[in-house]
């Protein structure tokens, strides 16, 4: 077995120095009625040319979206990632390295969360950032019970605007912990009246700016509110190269930025390995969930980095912890990283300029499409159509002309009669003039 | 038994403090100091080609940032040095042995790594048409069928994105199940050995943790485990326990515990952080669990990458398998299907919600089932005897001189020691640790598991050679002999030759410094400026 150092003689020879004669007296502890014995009924070991075959095979089924015309955002967004990216990270001091418990010999590692969170906390305009989360959808969840620690109250009102899987996660995570959580239904047009919902019982607020349908929501009048109730204003994205271009949530007021930073540095991944992004005010510090690292000083007075207030996590506090979570997304967020420091702020003002600019143009062709009413008045990257008919049919004809479109909205919220002909269209700087008139032409003949 | 130490010292040396020129870099040779891209690159800056071209009127509806965002570029080769002069500070499973108990850092093969990245697996999207993606459900498909498999279980929730969020995930479905059937059971035994995420999950989820002693030889207490059932009778989920154990010892009672919890009208939820131990020489689900998580980055060898991503599906019992969460896939007679809401689902089918947006960790996915195949039933078998084989064989060459807090009975794939051996000596158990440095290893798990006085946990994995062993064994017999002689200064003042000496984790709690800030212009006084 190639993965397998130990020969033959090794086996025998160690077998004897322990003291055993056969490897399964090493193996008495189980129960002779549960011990398996024979072989599990799966195939024997393959070689490395036999499993790239068999996974090959499976991967060529999918059509990747980088060799069609590709519009589907929603979440997650297909952006171009430098070359550099996935070179370093797949540097075996990077990639075979576990989280950093002894900081003398992992100052890669902690330098590169420090200068992580320092990126977060600008992005967003907050004070502080964790070293990343599983991903945005489960970093909103953990906002929301974090939200309930901190005001000691646990209802949680959400946007009709945020992502119907991201609503999932927090409503199945706050029943089960007790929590009340308000939904608000489904608003494409960002004209839902959020704070009439807030009231002195309210926990959080969780509005999703660009929303899902790709509006840009004003932030302030519902941080105001929110605080006025003692309330916090949770505020999602799950574009961040949205925030080269747009007003951070931090200076609209908001108490807790969650969001999905996939779009920097990391490929689609049919949907993961993604990394959330989690930011708050400096006074919460301590309820934030999740890893930190900090800056220190070593033996001899040089700079150095730690992980730190772990006085908050589930090693030390147990059933007491802030989250029971014992990870971060530490090589999504390395990715994430690198592709920061090559863009800057230079480089991500311009590649938010060109999606934004993309997405205008896209918006103009396909708004010329007869029947077809584009929706929003100010967004990002992505928007939302309203077609003549139910918008799965259209996707799967257009997909069938080679152009993946968009999200079909019933995908997500099946059995809204209102939201049946909605589609859900991104743009970034990876569509080219011929992918934009050839996604308006088809749905031309498709809409015909 | 041969060692190889051609080329090495064979005697200790005097650790570290021999001359050192101080450099005006800071670099002490190949030992490069590197500031953080802040303060290296400029706001002007940039490493990737953009063409704004012509752009069209912006629609943002008065949402434009107006403050600058303060965060430097680098172009390319810049970055390129940066981050290749970071990483040569980080010890590396790749670099040498990291025997970092219940962590399992084991040999991360490349092929999963060139898999990964096929642009069917790695360049497609969790939303565009399921007609276009046949290949991606199969692949999930098919890892659900092995991990089925290979623990003898029923279904599998593949979603959840770590160890901890997979017990998250078991405990709800469990609370779900519960809650189906019309019960409100209020607690959850939790042994004392337990990993903290567990304690901290079902905490999470409202419980009232009861913890149960441990017996002297490390296993759960039976006997504590009835008196507790049955001071709480009716009241009891479940049990969330770890096999084989923090331990590292296989709990031999574990029928026993299954049956009695189950009787109690409670789920079994085992902590499968371990299960590289046992893949082929037990299946939980003939153990009687309803529920278990599987570290695919532990068990099978997805990178950890400084601490993740991890992914954890859980292999769930028929009685919990209805409760899977969203999304799932059903195999009909025209194929797979991929369920993604409520709405799609049938009778019987009853998800207590989603742990996460889109379908979970792809990219995990296909580098363990690129592992698990490599492997095959005879090679995990093997895998898993070896790394029970290397801990033992670790285990007898050190415990003459260390010592077993539970006497010299066999471990599983990791071996726990406790401090005792350091008692007089000066030398603390970090002292210890820290002197491994200075030796070329990473220092094993430390401190835990918590029923432990100054626990010392050691995984040396199946990726290790008998010549890695030999020497490690070798290595850790010369500290243990150094500090019973006193040579204390080897071990308070270590690591000596790391890239860092020992850092000030309690000045970085208490003044938390979260994220570089410009320093202060230097104030010059008039006298300098003249």
């Amino acid at each position: 077995m190639r993965y397998l150092p130990l020969t033959d003689t090794d086996r025998g020879d160690m077998l004897a120095r322990i003291g055993v004669n056969s490897i399964d007296d090493l193996f008495t502890d189980i129960p002779e009625d549960v011990r398996f014995n024979g072989l599990l009924d799966l195939p024997k070991r393959a070689s490395e040319m036999e499993v790239e075959r068999k996974l090959s095979s499976m991967a060529t089924k999918n059509t990747s979206a980088g060799s069609v015309p590709f519009f589907v955002g929603a979440g997650a967004y297909k952006h171009h990632v430098p070359a550099t990216v996935d070179h370093l990270i797949q540097r075996s001091e990077f990639l075979t390295s576990y989280t950093p418990y002894q900081p003398e010999i992992t100052q890669g590692t902690l330098q590169y969360l420090f200068e992580f969170q320092t990126q977060v906390a600008k992005l967003t305009a907050m004070d502080v950032a964790n070293a990343s989360m599983y991903d945005g959808s489960t970093g909103t969840g953990e906002a929301v019970l974090m939200a309930h620690r901190v005001t000691k109250k646990n209802k949680a009102v959400l946007s009709g605007g945020l992502h119907p899987q991201y609503r999932e996660v927090v409503e199945g995570l706050s029943n089960m912990a007790g929590d009340q959580v308000v939904s608000l239904p489904a608003d494409p047009m960002g004209t839902e009246d959020i704070l009439s919902q807030i009231d002195d019982e309210t926990s959080c607020v969780v509005v999703q700016s660009p929303s899902f349908y790709g509006q840009l929501i004003d932030l302030k009048p519902i941080a105001e509110k929110a605080h006025q109730h003692k309330a916090l204003l949770i505020a999602v994205f799950t574009e961040v190269v949205s925030l080269g271009l747009i007003e951070p949530p931090g200076t609209q007021g908001a108490d807790i930025v969650v969001g999905e930073g996939q779009s920097i540095g990391n490929g689609l991944n049919y949907g993961g390995p993604y990394v959330g992004l989690f930011a708050t005010r400096q006074k919460y510090v301590r309820q934030m969930p999740g890893r930190l690292c900090g800056e220190t000083v070593d033996a001899e007075g040089k700079r150095g980095f730690v992980l730190t207030l772990s006085t908050r996590e589930q090693h030390i506090r147990r059933d007491k912890a802030t989250s029971n979570i014992c990870t971060n997304s530490g090589l999504c967020c390395l990715a994430f990283t690198i592709h920061m420091s090559l863009l800057g702020q230079k480089g991500l003002t311009q590649l938010a300029r060109i999606n934004h600019g993309n997405a205008v143009k896209l918006k103009q062709q396909l708004g010329a499409v007869s029947g077809v009413d584009v929706l929003n008045s100010a967004y990002f990257n992505e928007f939302t159509l309203r077609l003549p008919k139910a918008a799965d049919g259209v996707v799967e004809a257009l997909a069938e002309k080679g152009i993946l479109a968009g999200l079909p909205v019933s995908r997500l919220e099946p059995g809204k009669k209102d939201l049946e002909n909605l589609l859900v269209v991104a743009s970034t700087e990876v569509n080219t003039d011929e992918d934009r008139a050839a996604f308006a032409d088809a749905l031309k003949e498709v809409l015909a | 038994m041969s060692m190889n130490t051609q080329g090495r010292p064979t005697a200790a040396g005097d650790a570290g403090e021999t001359f050192r020129p101080k450099t005006f870099t800071g670099n002490r040779g190949l030992d490069m100091e590197e500031p953080l891209i802040f303060e290296v690159g400029s706001l002007e800056n940039c490493g990737v080609d953009l063409d704004e071209g012509d752009l069209p009127e912006f629609e943002l509806g008065g949402h434009a940032r107006r403050a600058e965002i303060g965060l430097p570029g680098l172009a390319e080769p810049e970055a390129m040095r940066h981050y290749v002069r970071l990483s040569r500070n980080n010890y590396a499973i790749d670099a040498g042995l990291y025997p970092l108990g219940s962590c399992t850092m084991k040999h991360n093969p490349r092929l999963n790594e060139k898999m990964a990245r096929l642009p069917g697996f790695a360049d497609v999207h969790p939303l565009q048409p399921v007609s276009s993606v046949p290949g991606a459900i199969e692949l999930i498909d098919e890892l659900a069928h092995w991990l089925m498999v290979s623990t003898g279980t029923h279904a599998v929730a593949m979603s959840p994105k770590a160890g901890a969020h997979g017990e998250l995930c078991g405990m709800m479905a469990i609370k779900a199940a519960h809650t189906a059937a019309g019960r409100t059971p209020e607690i959850v035994l939790v042994p004392e050995s337990a990993h903290g995420t567990n304690p901290a999950t079902a905490a999470l989820l409202g419980y009232k943790v009861v913890s149960i002693d441990a017996k002297d030889d490390g296993t759960v207490d039976l006997e504590a485990l009835k008196t507790t059932i049955a001071e709480h009778t009716g009241n009891i989920a479940g049990i969330m326990l770890t096999n084989p154990n923090t331990c590292g010892l296989f709990e031999r009672d574990i029928k026993e515990i299954a049956d009695r919890i189950h009787e109690a009208g409670g789920f079994f939820y085992c902590d499968g952080a371990n299960f590289n131990a046992i893949v082929g020489k037990a299946r939980p689900g003939d153990l009687g669990v309803d529920a278990m998580h599987i570290n695919l980055h532990k068990t099978f060898s997805t990178p950890h990458g400084g601490g993740g991503p991890g992914s954890g599906p859980v292999v769930l019992s028929d009685k919990l398998a209805p409760y899977a969460p969203l999304p799932f896939i059903r195999k009909t007679d025209d194929g797979l299907e991929l369920v993604e809401t409520e709405a799609a689902t049938k009778d019987g089918e009853q998800p207590f919600g989603r742990m996460t947006a889109f379908q979970g960790q792809m990219g995990m996915y296909v580098r363990a089932l690129s592992y698990m195949m490599s492997h095959g039933s005879d090679g995990l078998r093997q895998a898993s005897e070896d790394a029970v084989l290397n801990a033992n064989y670790v285990r007898v060459g050190l415990q003459d001189l260390m010592s077993l807090p539970f006497g010299e009975r066999p471990c599983m794939h990791e071996v726990l020691f406790d401090d005792s051996f350091l008692k007089d000596t000066g030398v603390t158990t970090l002292d210890f640790a820290k002197a491994m440095i200075d030796e070329g290893y990473h220092p094993m798990t430390m401190y835990f598991p918590l029923v432990v006085h100054g626990a010392m946990l050691i995984e040396p994995t199946e990726s290790e050679s008998r010549a890695s062993l030999d020497l490690f064994v070798a290595t850790m017999r010369d500290l243990v002999m150094s500090a019973k002689r006193g040579e204390t200064q080897r071990f308070s003042g270590a690591p000596y030759l790391a890239p860092r000496r020992r850092l000030d984790e309690t000045g970085a709690a208490r003044k938390p410094v979260l994220k570089w800030t410009e320093p202060e212009p230097a104030q010059v006084t008039p006298e300098a400026a003249e």
